[in-house]
């Protein structure tokens, strides 16, 4: 059990999304870091697609009403239990009472919570994420409050083996960090002004040749009217070379598309399932994770890559996770 | 059946089957959509159906691991090619009929008097020319369960109010230009708004969580206030 003492600026159950019912309308939602999400639920034993929290800008303040297993990945939000700073990307023992806080963002923005189990909330349309403009699944539908209580689900056989390997070096002391974690060189390195590597949107055609020509020369800036459905960015205005209607059509994670004002919106997690407007990109998934770490008043830049290239990344990393994955695996084993 | 084929992402293919909104257009995409619900291949994570458009995702690993070496979007295409052979060309289909009462104007319907200015008409004869409509449901999106319905008659079109509404009850019934529409949840929106239904267009708990699918005919029946307390409370 986990009790919230103050909530942070918005904080909110999510897994990798609500898969399935797109066709109705209903968003995916999700994390919007989903590398991070997956890291730190396999540091806490648990599958990758399991509920952690979200936690944006300034973390909440938590207690463990128990002793549990946790693991923090994604932005450096200043982690701290009973006032002594902890590691992210490991897993660590926290004892009973214990009171988790965050304090300046220094890296990133969106930290992963992941406890061992998961969160014990209902599945709503088979996902635990929450979809907070139509206030269902996650904890009650919404961000997290003052005053609630989280509950945790039930430990799988490698959280437990993981947990009883650090409790035993726990003697008197709040915690126990792991003596491994994740490598850095697997981590997307987080700066401020990231280049995203992006490629060619479905009506890139469409577009004026010095809108086609500023979308990887010039910087655009993340606004404050960004959110989880998407970023706005502001930089040179982006136009069709002659209007043209469009027809809506899907719209993916990390499509970039271009509102007549001229100002380009990445969608991002809780994007709606259709878009109207013309797009003029899409973010490589390889690089969302390092997308969703941009904070408003961080400027991007564009590097066009293929098709070809983006999925040849992507299928890169997600082999590298994999043998991280066994590798995890394997480390635990080792210690019973 | 022809189409062409476009990366959305490194995990989604764009299947295109028309180049402008029709109902041939329309009846291709249902074709489609029922071989995908009624195979529901392997590959396929799941699809969003658009006006003329389909959408597939799949995971890219998953499909690189099957193809050994290959892009996973190139195998994908080479699945989607026989795939589109066997659909043929256009089956009609039986579209379902949904009635959905409506409690025109009053404080449900704000706007019902300013469409009907901007029409020439009364209340009553915009409220009779919308609920005399047949419609056609030519995608979901926007919203859970939102219904892009085509088939709205000229006479009682009326643009976007200039300044949107910060909130718009979730079930009010709206006209935008030459469409009109129904809000499943609260959103904020530019919509003429000119009643509410008692009936409710999204439910997450049901194994169905949208009252209306693509392809659905609506027919709007006008109600009384007393009506639609009545409805609201058996839904």
């Amino acid at each position: 059990m986990i009790k919230v003492l103050k909530p942070g600026l918005l904080s909110s159950i999510q897994d990798l999304g609500r898969t399935g019912y797109q066709k109705f309308g209903v968003i995916a939602s999700g994390a919007m870091d989903p590398f991070s999400h997956r890291m730190a639920n396999l540091l806490s034993g648990n599958e990758e697609n399991d509920s952690a929290l979200e936690i944006t800008m300034m973390g909440p303040t938590l207690t463990f009403e128990e002793d549990t297993l946790i693991s923090i990945c994604g932005g450096d939000l200043s982690p701290s239990i009973n006032g002594q700073p902890i590691r992210t990307w490991r897993s660590i023992f926290v004892k009973k009472g214990s009171e988790l806080k965050f304090g300046a963002c220094k890296k990133g923005c969106r930290a992963y919570l992941a406890v061992s189990g998961g969160f014990s909330v209902p599945e709503v349309m088979n996902s635990r994420s929450t979809y907070l403009r139509a206030g269902i699944g996650g904890f009650k539908g919404r961000a997290l409050k003052a005053g609630d209580v989280l509950e945790t689900g039930k430990p799988s056989p490698q959280s437990l083996k993981m947990a009883n390997y650090l409790s035993k070096q726990l003697h008197d002391k709040t915690l126990v960090e792991n003596d491994w974690g994740i490598a850095s060189k697997l981590i997307p390195e987080t700066i401020g002004n990231p280049e995203i590597r992006i490629t060619r949107g479905r009506q890139f055609d469409l577009f004026s040749h010095e809108s086609r020509v500023q979308l990887f020369t010039h910087a655009f800036e993340v606004t404050a009217q960004s959110d989880r459905m998407g970023y706005r960015l502001k930089g040179s205005s982006l136009a069709l070379s002659e209007h043209a209607e469009q027809i809506s059509e899907a719209v993916n994670f990390g499509s970039i598309q271009v509102p007549p004002d001229g100002n380009p919106i990445v969608l991002l997690a809780d994007r709606q399932t259709t878009g109207g407007y013309p797009k003029i990109g899409q973010v490589a998934a390889v690089d969302l994770p390092l997308l969703a770490q941009a904070k408003p008043g961080d400027a991007l830049r564009f590097v066009e890559i293929s098709n070809k290239e983006a999925q040849q990344l992507l299928i890169k990393r997600e082999l590298k996770l994999k043998e991280l994955k066994q590798g995890i695996f394997l480390k635990t084993r080792g210690v019973n | 059946m022809d189409y062409t084929v476009h990366p959305l992402g490194d995990n989604a293919i764009l299947i295109e089957l028309g180049n402008e909104i029709s109902e041939d257009a329309h009846q291709k995409v249902q074709t489609l959509t029922a071989f995908l619900e009624k195979h529901s291949p392997d590959w396929m994570i799941e699809y969003i159906p658009a006006y003329t458009t389909v959408t597939i995702f799949y995971n890219p690993l998953e499909i690189y691991q099957l193809s050994d070496e290959e892009l996973p979007f190139d195998y994908i295409c080479s699945l989607i090619k026989p795939l589109m052979k066997k659909l043929g060309e256009n089956k009609a289909m039986e579209a379902r009929v949904v009635e959905i009462p409506v409690c025109y104007g009053g404080e449900f319907g704000p706007d019902l008097d300013y469409v009907a200015e901007h029409n020439g008409l009364t209340p009553d004869e915009v409220i009779d020319i919308h609920s005399s409509g047949s419609y056609l449901v030519y995608m979901i999106g926007f919203a859970p369960g939102f219904p892009f319905i085509g088939g709205m008659s000229e006479q009682i079109a009326a643009p976007r109010r200039d300044t949107p509404r910060l909130k718009i009850p979730e079930r009010t019934v709206g006209i935008a230009g030459m469409q009109t529409g129904i809000y499943p949840i609260e959103t904020p929106g530019g919509w003429q708004l000119i009643g509410r239904t008692p009936v409710k267009l999204f439910r997450p708990m049901d194994e169905s969580p949208t009252l209306l699918k693509a392809g659905d005919k609506i027919k709007f029946k006008p109600i009384s206030l007393e009506e639609y307390h009545y409805w609201e409370e058996r839904d």
